[in-house]
């Protein structure tokens, strides 16, 4: 990576961090365990490193198994996290209980 | 095609900020995660579809690689019970910061940077893998195979804060020149070690603090990797990360009223020695469950407040029993949750949820205080620091300013508790030797259930 495009890199994270910090301020407290499993899941967006490491050309064999297990990893990390977060946000109802 | 894939990305980065945006509230939370899982998706296909990156034969190592990720996260999601939320999310952190820490490996072996790549290379590893082996040890706490009570010996925070200045140390090196080859496998296991280190000194009431931490921790590390790969989608994913884990810590913190530094390196929450022990009994008043039963059925108000306990008990399920059965004869209902109550931030509100308790019942601690007053009987189920008033009077105790809910204030207090233990702090709790204080003695399941019983066949 070369300074400009690192520069620019910076930017973004900077510009990132404070929109998260204005959008987190604003979720209810009722919902922070869902909104700490939905941006775990986000994170691991590490599965498109994963991706890149394991299929670059020529890579050698150890590469290919650390790759692989980051990317088992990674994956498993998203589809836990995306799923958990639903099922708990399917139970938050408003209605009174007994009405179905 | 690969003109294409930095707005397929730019997308992606779209639906992880409305996913973040949409959280805001119950009433779009879902759609949030959909659009979260959509920008994912978009993410990976489009890294799939990028010739330059995926060699042909390696498709099928892929696909297995997600489909064994996808055949244990699916089932862990779906069957953990919701009160092991708490060690699902760690276990979740453990992964991904993982994911991160193999990949900045990789990367360090295939690129040799110096500079400002391995400055960003070593903030990823470092993260990484601190983060996984924390993330393990609040994992075993949280499911208590290891002791949820610190763990600590003397000179303990010399011995954590000298491995992490030689980590630091090491990755400055690395920066500044390419470094001998066993520079790199030793910041490894210095990263592994401190994040050990971190986190056994800290007790299970801490943990909401510590998994909000880790959280922020391994999106940092992820934002990390994007400057590594020059990818602004993993930039902004990972300070949103970031970021969030970042700002549930310090409510976590401030409902506490102490630092980050406290909580890191205090062992709050020690077996207090002599003090305590040497008390003498004093006496409480005690209840029956047909004698609470009788009091909660001629209030007109109030308020629960469930802790821990609650949790441990799995008693979400009968407090939703007497809500029904108090609401249905008229009297008021509703929960006061203190930000710490659990063991992450928000446990409580998810398992009351699960119980099927409208969300409009569930009310914070600024929202609720002013009530208190004014309330006929205030529960507690399985909470005990959080309704501590020595926080207000007592300037030498561990909680002193800690903000609690005013249960005090109620005309009539109801506790339920296994027996006198003190809470996690490890103090005498005031609220319990009140005059307008009875302490129902049993199992919060149990009692809660012979309450509901009496309520129902009282008329």
């Amino acid at each position: 990576m070369n300074h400009s495009s690192f520069e620019f890199g910076l930017y973004v994270f900077m510009l990132a961090a404070l929109l998260g910090f204005e959008l987190v301020k604003r979720v209810s407290p009722l919902l922070h365990t869902p909104l700490m499993s939905l941006s775990n899941a986000i994170s691991a967006i590490a599965v498109v490193g994963a991706i890149v490491i394991l299929g670059e050309k020529d890579a050698p064999t150890w590469q290919r198994i650390l790759g692989f297990t980051a990317l088992v990893a990674a994956t498993l990390n998203v589809v836990s996290g995306y799923l958990i977060t639903d099922r708990m946000l399917k139970m938050f109802r408003k209605r009174e209980p007994g009405q179905k | 095609m690969g003109t294409f894939l930095p707005y397929i990305y730019l997308l992606a980065a779209l639906g992880f900020i409305l996913a973040i945006k949409w959280m805001s509230h119950p009433s779009t939370a879902r759609r949030g995660v959909i659009i979260g899982e959509l920008g994912m998706v978009l993410a990976v296909v489009g890294t799939l579809l990028r010739s330059d990156v995926v060699e042909g034969d390696q498709y099928l190592w892929i696909f297995l690689a997600l489909a064994i990720g996808s055949a244990i996260g699916a089932p862990l999601a779906y069957l953990m019970p919701m009160t092991s939320v708490p060690q699902l999310t760690a276990l979740s952190h453990a992964f991904g910061a993982l994911a991160s820490a193999l990949i900045g490996t990789v990367e360090y072996y295939r690129i040799q940077p110096t500079g400002f790549t391995m400055g960003a290379l070593a903030a990823e590893t470092l993260l990484g893998y601190l983060t996984t082996t924390a993330s393990i040890i609040a994992f075993g706490k949280l499911q208590e195979i290891l002791p949820t009570r610190p763990l600590t010996y003397k000179g303990q925070n010399i011995v954590s804060l000298g491995v992490l200045a030689m980590t630091v140390i090491l990755a400055a090196v690395m920066v500044v020149s390419p470094g001998e080859s066993w520079m790199f496998p030793a910041f490894i296991v210095l990263s592994l070690l401190f994040g050990i280190l971190l986190v056994t000194p800290i007790g299970g009431a801490d943990m909401p603090t510590v998994i909000a931490l880790l959280n922020s921790s391994a999106g940092v590390a992820a934002a990390a990797m994007g400057f590594v790969l020059d990818n602004k989608l993993l930039i902004i994913a990972g300070a949103l990360n970031g970021t969030a884990g970042l700002l549930l810590s310090m409510i976590m913190c401030k409902a506490m009223n102490r630092s980050f530094i406290n909580v890191l390196f205090g062992a709050f929450g020690q077996v207090q020695t002599g003090a305590a022990g040497s008390a003498v009994q004093r006496p409480v008043r005690s209840a029956t469950p047909e004698e609470a039963a009788a009091i909660l059925d001629s209030a007109s108000s109030v308020i629960i407040i469930p802790g821990y306990g609650m949790a441990v008990a799995q008693a979400q399920h009968k407090i939703r029993e007497l809500y029904d059965m108090l609401t249905r004869k008229g009297v008021n209902v509703r929960f006061a949750i203190h930000p710490v109550a659990g063991r992450m931030p928000g446990h409580m509100n998810v398992l009351l949820a699960e119980a099927d308790i409208p969300y409009d019942k569930l009310l914070e601690m600024d929202e609720i205080n002013q009530d208190f007053p004014v309330t006929d009987v205030a529960l507690v189920v399985g909470a005990n620091d959080v309704v501590n008033p020595l926080a207000r009077s007592d300037q030498a105790s561990p909680i002193s300013g800690m903000p609690i809910l005013d249960a005090d204030r109620a005309r009539t207090v109801m506790i339920i508790k296994r027996g006198m233990s003190p809470g996690f702090a490890g103090i005498d709790n005031e609220l319990y030797y009140l005059d307008k204080t009875l302490m129902l003695f049993g199992d919060a399941k149990g009692f809660v259930g012979s309450m509901v019983k009496e309520l129902g066949s009282s008329h």
